[in-house]
C-alpha cells in the first residue's frame, strides 16, 4: 500500500508541474470568434459578445479574460481571431509577430481612466502623479502613510501595502509607464491576478494602495483624485475626464487583429465601433470612440 | 504411464484465442508499467527543451540563484532573480511543515494505535476527504476567511502571508502525509508490541520508545512526500501567499513561490521569448527539487523494507 501510494503520489506531482498550455480553435457549424486578453476589457467584451448574440445568432463569440499580454501572445500564436489589450503592443512583440507571418492591425474601441484605489477610511484622497511614483516606483522614499503625515483608521503599522498586477498585464505596463516613466516598480507589492482583484484587496486592507480600470470601482472602496503635477487641478477620474484628456492616466483600450480583418470578424469590429457597440461600452464604465448622444 | 498423461493434456503451444488474449494482456501490461517511466522522461525533455535555450544563452548563474529582483518584462533592463522566489516556496512549505508534521504524525499514532473500531474508520475517512478537498478551494479559504482574520488578530497590514499559505499548505499536506504515516505505523510488526507489552511497559512508552523508532524512516518518508507536495502545490500558494516579490523577514510578510509565478505569467508571455524560457528553467529547478525529495522519499522507505 505505501509502496503504491508513494508511486501515485510521485506521479501526481511529476504531472502537476506541467503547467497547462497550449491553445484551442476550431469551427463548429456557426462561426466562431475567438476574442481573448485584457482584464480590464472582459467585462464588456463580455457584453459586447451577448448583445452581438441577438443580433446576429450565428455568430458566436467566444470571449476569454486572462490579460493583454495573454491576448497578444495568442493571436501571435494565431489561436485567436481579436487580442483584446489595454496597451499597445510592444515593437517586440510585433517582430516576433511578422515572423510569424502575422501582421497585427490595431483598433481603438474605447478609453479607460485608470483609477487609483485606496481604502474607504484613509483620509488621503488626493495624489500627484510623483507622489504614486514615490510609493510604487525603484527608489522611491515613500514606504509609510506616516511620510504623508496622516494616519489611516485600521492600520497601525502605517506602512503602505502596494496592491499591484502580474508582471505582463497590460494595466502594469501602462501604469509604469505613465506614472513611473522608464523606472522599474519597487519590488515587494502584492502582485495579484486581475483587475477585480486589485479592487476587492483594497477595499478589505486598510492599509492598501492599488490601480486598476475606473469601471471596477464600488461604493465600498476609495477613490482617489489625481494631478499630473503640483501645479496641476486634481482631477477625479469618470468617462467625462478620461474622454477630455483632463485626468492624467487614461489610456486606450485596443484590439488587434490579424491584417485587414473579414468577414464576420468585420463585421463584429464595424458593428463595436458604430453607436449600438459604443453605447455599450460606455454603460460599463468605459469611455466611448465616438460622440454618444443621450443615455 | 507418462506419455499417457502428456498425451490426455490440452496442447499448451495451440496459438488460440486465449493464447492471444494472453499476449495482448502481457503487451498491455508492459506499456502500463513503463507508461510511468516514459511519461517521467517525456516531460523532463519537454521542459529542458523549452527552457534550455534560456540557461545556455541569457542566464547568469549568479544573478538567478542570489538576485530577488525577477523583473523579466522591464523595458530597460529585464533581470531573472529567483532568490525570492525560491525563499518564498522554501518559506512557505517550511512554515506548512511546522503546522503539519505534529498534526499529521499525532493524527497517524492515534488513527493506527489508540483508535478503536468505529471511530478508527470514520476518522480514516475524514482524513481521506480532507484530501479531496480542490486546491482553488483552499486557496480560497486563505483569501477570503484567514486574510480577513490574520489583519484583525494580530493586526498586521496585510493577511496574505507566509502564516497564511503555510496554514492553508500544512493542511492541505496533512492527509498525505497521515495516510503514509500510518502505514509505517501498521509495518511495525505487533510482536514488537506485545514483548514490550509482556516486558511491563505502559501504552505510551509502547509508542514512543518501540514503535516510533522502529517506523523511522517510514515516518521521514512521510514528512518528505508533505514537503513535495508543499513544493509543487501552485493554486493555493499563489492565492494565500500575497504574491508578492520579497525576501521575507517574518512570517508576517507577503512572499512569491516558484509555482505561482510560473502559474501567473506563463500564460501570458510569448512563446519563445525570454520571459517564456525563464519560466521553463524554473520549471526544471521545481522539477529537479522535486524529484530529489520523492526519490529520498521512494529510497527511506526502500530501507525500512530491507530491515
Amino acid at each position: 500500500m505505501s509502496r503504491d501510494t508513494v508511486r501515485r503520489i510521485v506521479c501526481i506531482v511529476a504531472i502537476g508541474l506541467l503547467a497547462a498550455c497550449g491553445g484551442r480553435g476550431g469551427k463548429g457549424g456557426r462561426t466562431i470568434i475567438q476574442n481573448k486578453g485584457s482584464d480590464t476589457l472582459v467585462n464588456v467584451a463580455q457584453a459586447w459578445a451577448e448583445a452581438y448574440a441577438k443580433i446576429k445568432p450565428d455568430v458566436a463569440v467566444a470571449v476569454t479574460g486572462g490579460g493583454s499580454g495573454t491576448g497578444i501572445a495568442a493571436m501571435i500564436n494565431g489561436t485567436v481571431d481579436i487580442a483584446n489589450a489595454s496597451r499597445k503592443m510592444k515593437q517586440k512583440e510585433i517582430d516576433l509577430a511578422k515572423s510569424k507571418g502575422i501582421d497585427p492591425k490595431e483598433w481603438v474601441v474605447g478609453f479607460d481612466a485608470l483609477a487609483v484605489y485606496i481604502h474607504k477610511d484613509n483620509p488621503k484622497k488626493k495624489y500627484t502623479i510623483k507622489e504614486l511614483a514615490d510609493i510604487y516606483g525603484e527608489g522611491g522614499p515613500v514606504e509609510s502613510w506616516s511620510d504623508f503625515g496622516i494616519e489611516v483608521p485600521g492600520c497601525d503599522s502605517a506602512k503602505i501595502v502596494r496592491i499591484s498586477r502580474q508582471n505582463n498585464s497590460g494595466t502594469y505596463a501602462y501604469f509604469r509607464k505613465t506614472v513611473l516613466g522608464k523606472n522599474d516598480f519597487k519590488l515587494g507589492s502584492n502582485d495579484l491576478h486581475g483587475s477585480k482583484d486589485v479592487v476587492d484587496a483594497v477595499e478589505k486592507t486598510p492599509c492598501a494602495i492599488g490601480y486598476s480600470g475606473l469601471a471596477y470601482a464600488t461604493e465600498h472602496v476609495g477613490l482617489a483624485d489625481v494631478a499630473k503635477d503640483a501645479n496641476s487641478p486634481y482631477v477625479t477620474p469618470s468617462v467625462t475626464s478620461a474622454v477630455d484628456g483632463s485626468y492624467p492616466i487614461a489610456r486606450p483600450l485596443l484590439m488587434y487583429t490579424n491584417g485587414e480583418p473579414k468577414g464576420a470578424v468585420k463585421e463584429y469590429l464595424d458593428w463595436i465601433l458604430s453607436e449600438e457597440g459604443q453605447k455599450i461600452i460606455k454603460r460599463k464604465g468605459y469611455a466611448p470612440v465616438i460622440e454618444i448622444s443621450g443615455e | 504411464m507418462s506419455r499417457e498423461s502428456t498425451s490426455k493434456l490440452p496442447n499448451l503451444d495451440r496459438r488460440d484465442f486465449a493464447w492471444f488474449v494472453d499476449k495482448g494482456m502481457q503487451v498491455f501490461m508492459f506499456i502500463g508499467g513503463i507508461s510511468a517511466i516514459v511519461f517521467i522522461i517525456g516531460i523532463f525533455v519537454f521542459i529542458t527543451k523549452e527552457g534550455l535555450p534560456f540557461i545556455t544563452d541569457t542566464m547568469n548563474f549568479g544573478e538567478f540563484f542570489t538576485s530577488p529582483r525577477w523583473r523579466p518584462t522591464s523595458e530597460n533592463n529585464p533581470t531573472y532573480g529567483a532568490l525570492a522566489l525560491i525563499v518564498g516556496t522554501a518559506s512557505v512549505t517550511g512554515f506548512a511543515m511546522v503546522v503539519a508534521v505534529p498534526f499529521s504524525l499525532g493524527a497517524a499514532i492515534f488513527i493506527a494505535e489508540f483508535a478503536t473500531g468505529r471511530t478508527r474508520e470514520i476518522l480514516k475517512v475524514l482524513v481521506e476527504m480532507l484530501a479531496a478537498i480542490p486546491s482553488v478551494v483552499w486557496g480560497f479559504i486563505g483569501l477570503s476567511i484567514m486574510n480577513p482574520l490574520i489583519i484583525d488578530t494580530f493586526n498586521v497590514p496585510v493577511g496574505l502571508n507566509v502564516l497564511n499559505a503555510g496554514i492553508i499548505l500544512g493542511l492541505m499536506a496533512a492527509p498525505i502525509m497521515t495516510t503514509i504515516a500510518e502505514d509505517a505505523l501498521k509495518a511495525v510488526p505487533d510482536t514488537y508490541r506485545e514483548a514490550a507489552e509482556a516486558m511491563g511497559a505502559t501504552r505510551w512508552q509502547i509508542v514512543w520508545r518501540v514503535v516510533l523508532p522502529a517506523a523511522r524512516n517510514g515516518l521521514v518518508a512521510a514528512v518528505l512526500l508533505g514537503v513535495g507536495r508543499g513544493f509543487g502545490e501552485t493554486m493555493a500558494v499563489l492565492m494565500a501567499s500575497g504574491h508578492s516579490i520579497n525576501l521575507p523577514g517574518g512570517i508576517f510578510d507577503s512572499v512569491r513561490a516558484l509555482t505561482a509565478t510560473i502559474a501567473a505569467e506563463l500564460g501570458e508571455t510569448v512563446q519563445g521569448s525570454d520571459h517564456y524560457r525563464a519560466l521553463f528553467t524554473l520549471g526544471i529547478l521545481l522539477f529537479i527539487v522535486t524529484f530529489v525529495i520523492n526519490l529520498t522519499a521512494d529510497l527511506v522507505v526502500r530501507g525500512v523494507r530491507k530491515k
